[in-house]
């Protein structure tokens, strides 16, 4: 089939007192591993709803597998998985019948299911579990059989929000590793939103890095990390600093860029190691007080500071109450 | 008409079975009062006189089709609101983005719902049997089995109805104790509502269970107010109506 596996025009969602996405133009290729990148609240929740047809957008549309979303939700929900931000299990069943139950509905005959419970089992290592109660998964075990689960009926396009929301360090790698290992085993596309950096850096092809329900940006990671430079350099000092000492650092050599925000000052420098002798020399002689300095290669975060002017975890602070509402909620229920 | 999924219905219908079955200390659970119900009014009541009782009928006979009425109201709301439990667990997103029509989704959710308060009102048979109520024949075995299955599906429906409007779980002890325990007494299951006050008596007419309950004993007992026909009447267009009013507002319902 020709064309994208999703191509979206003008996306917009307006709910009744703001707009959580704003005219959104994206297209992903088939075969992608495609990542949405954004503070919690940016609208990639809501994006997905959209593609996934559990919301209506408000104006705008998009083209999921060369169904349109609005018009041809049936062929749309056909063509896709979708593995929920929230568990969505039921907790009285075994990962069996989860997987079984998910088959029937969408209509595949019990030879068929069989086969295809046994493969997405081998997937994502559940084969042992199969019979045990979703109950008494744990968190990272049950996010494996809600992945099988959207893999089940050979989706083209599996969307994963926030598929290591809540997951400690060790088992969000092995999650990582499942995805890879669906996107190229399965050759499904794969669509994810996360708010963790590394791990847009690290799953996706392509990045578009979201914020106030705008693209801002959207590029490989590499690409976008090169946006920023080689190195950032960021320098501790103390309140007093003037803007016109501050300007002063854009003198050095090979200092491409100076951010400021409070006592903090990032320099984006071209082979960071190098220069800090000099820069450090040159900040006392301007009389700059340094109180430390730390180095490091430019990362994601950085790109969205850079096109946002602030950090994501910063811009989460507004929905911070409710994000502690959501996480309190999520450890109740996964342990 | 939306097309119907029958894979995804049995599906549905499959995963309360299941549930049914592997649930079984809430089960019990829920049997435990019209249990209660049926043993201390049946064996309490046992000689008190009801002039609008007929002679030849036991109180007991004439109690246990009231208490499988209870059942099947109490088990079949319960299970028309447990969409809220879905909801609030998010298996209702699973289900809902899915290929299938909201349609499939309700009549497999119903078939589900109905099946599993028709088990529980002819387990409660079993001890009414035990206690002393005699049932007529094969033929009005088969027939109380219509009236529990159109009494289980309006109420089933009535549930769904509410879970669809309802953003949560709050309102649900609202709904079982002021809806749900109302219908329970108004409708005659306990006692003759011929000697209730009139107004009150006004108020069971408007029950749909009252027609469940008459129909049951009628069917099973042989004694009823109404004309059986009539009973089966009224209570199928509740259950169309209840039906059409679950179906319609769970179409229109949001997921989130």
């Amino acid at each position: 089939m020709e064309g994208a596996a999703i191509a979206t025009s003008g996306l917009t969602m307006r709910f009744d007192d703001f707009t959580a996405v704003e005219g959104v133009d994206l297209q992903i290729e088939k075969g992608e591993l495609f990542g949405l990148l954004g503070p919690n609240g940016a609208g990639k929740s809501t994006i997905i709803k959209m593609l996934t047809t559990m919301l209506r957008p408000t104006a705008g549309g998009a083209v999921v597998w060369g169904y349109d979303i609005a018009r041809e939700r049936d062929a749309v929900r056909n063509s896709i998985g979708v593995v929920f931000q929230d568990p969505s299990v039921d907790s009285q069943l075994t990962g069996r019948e989860n997987l079984d139950f998910h088959g029937r509905m969408y209509g595949m005959d019990k030879k068929t299911r069989k086969a295809r419970v046994h493969e997405v089992l081998e997937l994502v290592d559940l084969t042992e579990k199969a019979e045990v109660l979703m109950e008494d998964y744990s968190g990272g075990m049950q996010r494996r059989l809600e992945i099988a689960r959207g893999l089940m009926h050979h989706p083209h396009v599996l969307f994963l929000d926030e598929p290591t929301l809540g997951l400690d360090a060790q088992t969000r790698r092995y999650i990582w590793q499942y995805i890879q290992k669906m996107n190229q085993e399965e050759g499904v596309t794969v669509v994810l939103t996360t708010h963790y950096m590394e791990e847009a850096d690290h799953l996706c092809e392509r990045v578009a890095i979201i914020d106030q329900g705008k693209i801002v940006a959207l590029d490989t990671p590499e690409n976008l990390k090169d946006l920023i430079g080689a190195d950032i350099i960021t320098l501790e000092v103390d309140d007093g600093v003037t803007d016109e000492q501050v300007h002063a650092f854009s003198k050095f050599d090979g200092v491409e860029a100076v951010d400021r925000s409070g006592s903090t000052i990032n320099l984006s420098v071209d082979h960071g190691e190098s220069r800090i002798p000099e820069i450090v020399l040159g900040a006392s002689k301007a009389g700059v007080k340094i109180r430390s300095v730390s180095m490091h290669e430019p990362t994601l975060e950085d790109v969205f500071l850079k096109f946002t002017g602030k950090k994501i975890r910063e811009s989460e602070s507004s929905g911070a109450g409710m994000m502690a509402a959501f996480q309190s909620r999520m450890r109740t229920r996964r342990h | 008409m939306a097309r119907m999924n029958i894979y995804a219905i049995y599906s549905l219908w499959l995963r309360e079975m299941i549930r049914f079955f592997r649930l079984k200390s809430r089960v019990f659970g829920s049997l435990a009062p019209p249990f209660f119900f049926l043993a201390f009014l049946g064996y309490g009541f046992r000689s008190a006189a009801m002039s609008e009782i007929p002679q030849e009928v036991n109180y007991i006979s004439f109690l246990a089709p009231g208490i499988i009425g209870m059942t099947l109201l109490f088990s079949s709301t319960f299970g028309g609101l447990s969409m809220l439990w879905d909801r609030e667990f998010g298996f209702l997103r699973e289900i809902m983005v899915a290929p299938v029509s909201r349609i499939s989704i309700v009549i497999g959710r119903t078939a589900g719902g109905v099946t599993t308060a028709v088990m529980q009102g002819l387990i409660i048979l079993i001890p009414g049997i035990a206690m002393g109520l005699k049932i007529s024949g094969l033929g009005g075995f088969l027939l109380s089995l219509v009236f529990m299955v159109l009494i289980a599906t309006t109420f089933n429906s009535l549930g769904l109805a509410f879970a669809s409007r309802m953003k949560d779980m709050s309102g649900f002890s609202l709904i079982m104790n002021f809806m749900v325990f109302p219908l329970f007494l108004l409708s005659g299951a306990l006692f003759p509502i011929s000697n209730l006050p009139v107004w009150l008596r006004s108020l069971s007419y408007i029950d749909p269970l009252t027609y469940g309950v008459d129909g049951l004993r009628g069917s099973l007992v042989g004694v009823s107010t109404f004309p059986l026909a009539f009973d089966l009447a009224v209570l199928a267009i509740c259950c169309a109506g209840a039906l059409g009013l679950g179906a319609y507002l769970f179409e229109i319902s949001d997921v989130e």
